[in-house]
C-alpha cells in the first residue's frame, strides 16, 4: 500500500512501543471521552443538540418546502393547466386536468391538481417552470407525515390553502 | 430459623441491589454515552412532567417491552429457545451469592455475616458458574435456528474458553498472596480461625484491610498489579462487553446470538448483560479494591470513631442536598415557563425533594447522632462498609461503560492473539513471579 499524498503521520506511522502495551493509549483515550464528559455535565447549554420538536431550525426563504398554488384577486387557481409543471417533473407526480374557464380572457383552468408528496423529489422545477407563478413552494412547510398513503396525494382545494405548518 | 431469616434478608438485599443498579446502569449508559458524543441522551419521557434527567426511560422500556408481541422463528428448539433467556438471567444472579458486601452486621447482639453463602470454595464457585453464563448463550444462539445467531454463539464459547484460563491464572496470583496471611485481629473470633484462606472470599476480603508496610492498603491492585489488569481484560470478555463484545458484533453478524429474540425475552437478555456487569465490578472490587474495606479505616478505626463520624456524613449530606436545593429553585425561576407544559414543573419539585431531604437530615441531629454508644458504633462500622462496598461496585459498573464508549471492538484474530499469545504467558509469568517473590519474602 502507499500512503503519498496523505498527511504526514496519518497511517504511515509505526507503532511504538509504549503504544504497543495498550494500556497508556486506553487510558489517553479514557481521559478524552472523560473530557467530552465533564465538559457537557457543566455545560449542557452548549452542547450543538437541537431539542426539535420544542426548538426548530430557521430556514432561509429559499427553502423548498411543500408546495401551495397561488389565487387570483378572487380566490381561484392562478394555473391555467398548461401542463408545464407536470412535464418538467422529473419524478412525474404532478397530474392536472384542465378543463374551459368561463372566462373568455382565461384560456383554461385546471379541474383537478394532484401532487404525489411521496414521489416529490422537492426539486423546484414545477416552480421554475411555471408561466403564471401558480405553484410555489414557499410554505417553509417540511414536517410532512401522515398515517396513511392516500392522505399523501393532494388535491387542489389542499394546495389552494396550503400556508398552515405542521402534520396533515 | 433465624439463620433462614437471615438469608432470606441479605437474597433480598442482593436482589434489590442488582436490579436498583440494572436500571441505573441503563439510564448511565444511555447518558454517559450521550454526553460522551456530545448529545443530550434520552430527556423525553416523563410521568406527569418528571423525567429524572431521563431515568423514566428504562421504566418506559419495560412497559413497551412487556406489551410487545414476541415473535418467534418458525424453526426453533422451543425448550432451549425458551431457557436460554432465563438461564443467562439466572445465572448472572446467582454469582452474588458469595460475594461479601460486607464483614458482619450486629442485629440484636447475633453477628450477621454480610455473605450470603459463604463457602470455602467460593473461588471456585464464581470460576464455574462464570463459564456456566456462557451456555445460555450458546443455547440462544443455536436453538433460533439462525446463521447469524449461531455464529454469535460459536464467538461466545471460543472467547469464553480463551478468556477463562488469564481468569483463573489471574486469581491464582491472588490466593497465593493471601492464603495463610494472619487473621485481622479484630476479625479472630468472627472468623474462627487464626490464617486466612484464599479461596473463601470473605477472608480474601478481609485479608485486603490490612496495611502494607504500615502504610498502603493491601488491596489485590497493589500486590498484583499485573494480575489487576489480567482480571479486568477477562471479566470484559466473560460479560461480552466492549471491546470483547465479538457475540453481538452488529457491524458483522447483525445482532449475535439474540437476534431472534423479541419482547420481554429479548428484555431479558439485555437486563442480564447489565446484571453481569455489576457481577463482574463486586469481582473486580472484592478481589483487587477491598471489597467493603474502606482504606485505613477497618472496622475498630469505624467504630471508634462513629460518634464523630455519623453527625459529619449527617451533616455534610444536609449541606450538599440543601445546595442542590438551592440550584433548582434558582432553575426553576429561571426556566418558568420554558416548555409550556407539565415539564415546567420539574425544577420546582427537585429542589423539594432535595430541600426535604436536607433538611430531613438537619432534623435527624436532633435525635443526638454523637451519643450512638457501642452497639450503634457496630451497626454504623457495618453500614458503612456496605456503602462503601456498593460506591466501588457503582464505579467499576462505570468503568465498564466509559471503556465502551472509548474502545473501538477488537477483530477477531485480534480477539484471540490477545487471549492466547499475550494474556495466557502474562498470567503464567505473573504466577510464578508471585510465587518466587512470596518464597522469598517468607
Amino acid at each position: 500500500m502507499s500512503f503519498e499524498g496523505l498527511p504526514k503521520g496519518s497511517c504511515d506511522k509505526k507503532t511504538s512501543f509504549v503504544e504497543s502495551l495498550y494500556f497508556p493509549e486506553i487510558f489517553r483515550g479514557l481521559g478524552v471521552t472523560m473530557r467530552h464528559l465533564v465538559k457537557n455535565i457543566f455545560h449542557t447549554a452548549d452542547m450543538p443538540t437541537m431539542q426539535y420538536p420544542d426548538e426548530k431550525r430557521v430556514y432561509s426563504d429559499r427553502f423548498r418546502g411543500r408546495h401551495r398554488l397561488t389565487q387570483r384577486e378572487d380566490g381561484t387557481p392562478r394555473c391555467v393547466a398548461c401542463q408545464m409543471c407536470s412535464t418538467v417533473c422529473p419524478a412525474d407526480c404532478i397530474t392536472i386536468e384542465g378543463a374551459e374557464h368561463p372566462d373568455p380572457a382565461i384560456e383554461k383552468f385546471p379541474e383537478s391538481f394532484t401532487i404525489d408528496l411521496l414521489r416529490c423529489v422537492y426539486c423546484g422545477l414545477c416552480e421554475e417552470a411555471c408561466p403564471c407563478d401558480a405553484i410555489r413552494m414557499d410554505t417553509g412547510i417540511y414536517e410532512i407525515s401522515a398515517d396513511s398513503r392516500d392522505k399523501f396525494l393532494v388535491d387542489k382545494e389542499f394546495l389552494l390553502n396550503d400556508t398552515e405548518r405542521g402534520t396533515f | 430459623m433465624t439463620i433462614v431469616m437471615d438469608t432470606f434478608a441479605k437474597i433480598g438485599f442482593m436482589f434489590a441491589l442488582i436490579m436498583g443498579m440494572v436500571v441505573v446502569l441503563i439510564w448511565m449508559e444511555r447518558k454517559g454515552a450521550a454526553f460522551i458524543q456530545d448529545r443530550t441522551g434520552p430527556n423525553r419521557a416523563d410521568i406527569l412532567g418528571i423525567r429524572l434527567a431521563g431515568l423514566v426511560h428504562p421504566v418506559a422500556d419495560v412497559f413497551k417491552l412487556l406489551f410487545k408481541e414476541d415473535i418467534q422463528p418458525a424453526n426453533r428448539h422451543k425448550a432451549l429457545y425458551n431457557t436460554a433467556p432465563w438461564l443467562v438471567m439466572v445465572i448472572a444472579m446467582s454469582t452474588y451469592a458469595v460475594i461479601p458486601f460486607g464483614d458482619y452486621l450486629t442485629v440484636g447482639g447475633r453477628q450477621v455475616p454480610l455473605i450470603v453463602a459463604d463457602l470455602n470454595v467460593g473461588l471456585l464457585y464464581i470460576l464455574a458458574v462464570a463459564s456456566l453464563g456462557t451456555y445460555g448463550v450458546v443455547m440462544a444462539g443455536w436453538a433460533a435456528n439462525n446463521k447469524f445467531t449461531f455464529l454469535g454463539g460459536i464467538r461466545a464459547t471460543a472467547q469464553m474458553i480463551s478468556y477463562e484460563i488469564s481468569m483463573g491464572l489471574a486469581l491464582m496470583g491472588l490466593i497465593l498472596v493471601y492464603s495463610g496471611q494472619a487473621t485481622p485481629e479484630h476479625l479472630k473470633d468472627f472468623f474462627g480461625v487464626d490464617f486466612l484462606s484464599g479461596l473463601r472470599i470473605s477472608h480474601l476480603a478481609a485479608g485486603q484491610g490490612e496495611l502494607l508496610w504500615g502504610i498502603i492498603p493491601k488491596w489485590g491492585i497493589i500486590v498484583q498489579p499485573l494480575g489487576f489488569f489480567l482480571f479486568l481484560a477477562a471479566s470484559y470478555a466473560e460479560t461480552n462487553r466492549n471491546p470483547f463484545d465479538l457475540p453481538e458484533g452488529e457491524s458483522e453478524i447483525v445482532a449475535g446470538f439474540h437476534l431472534e429474540y423479541s419482547s420481554m425475552k429479548f428484555a431479558l437478555f439485555f437486563m442480564a448483560e447489565y446484571a453481569h456487569m455489576v457481577v463482574a465490578a463486586a469481582l473486580i472490587a472484592t478481589f483487587y479494591f477491598g471489597g467493603y474495606q474502606i482504606p485505613w479505616a477497618p472496622r475498630p478505626v469505624l467504630e471508634a470513631k462513629a460518634a464523630m463520624l455519623l453527625p459529619a456524613i449527617i451533616m455534610a449530606t444536609a449541606v450538599i442536598s440543601l445546595i442542590f436545593a438551592v440550584l433548582f429553585f434558582r432553575r426553576a425561576q429561571h426556566e418558568k415557563g420554558k416548555f409550556g407544559d407539565a415539564r415546567d414543573r420539574e425544577p420546582g419539585l427537585g429542589g423539594g425533594l432535595w430541600a426535604l431531604i436536607g433538611l430531613g437530615a438537619l432534623g435527624s441531629l436532633a435525635l443526638q447522632p454523637w451519643n450512638i454508644g457501642p452497639e450503634g458504633a457496630a451497626v454504623f462500622a457495618g453500614l458503612a462498609q456496605v456503602g462503601m462496598f456498593v460506591a466501588k461496585v457503582v464505579f467499576f459498573a462505570w468503568l465498564f461503560i466509559w471503556v465502551r464508549w472509548t474502545l473501538p471492538r477488537f477483530r477477531y484474530d485480534q480477539l484471540m492473539h490477545l487471549g492466547w499469545k499475550v494474556m495466557l504467558p502474562l498470567g503464567i509469568a505473573n504466577l510464578v513471579v508471585t510465587a518466587v517473590v512470596l518464597v522469598l519474602v517468607q
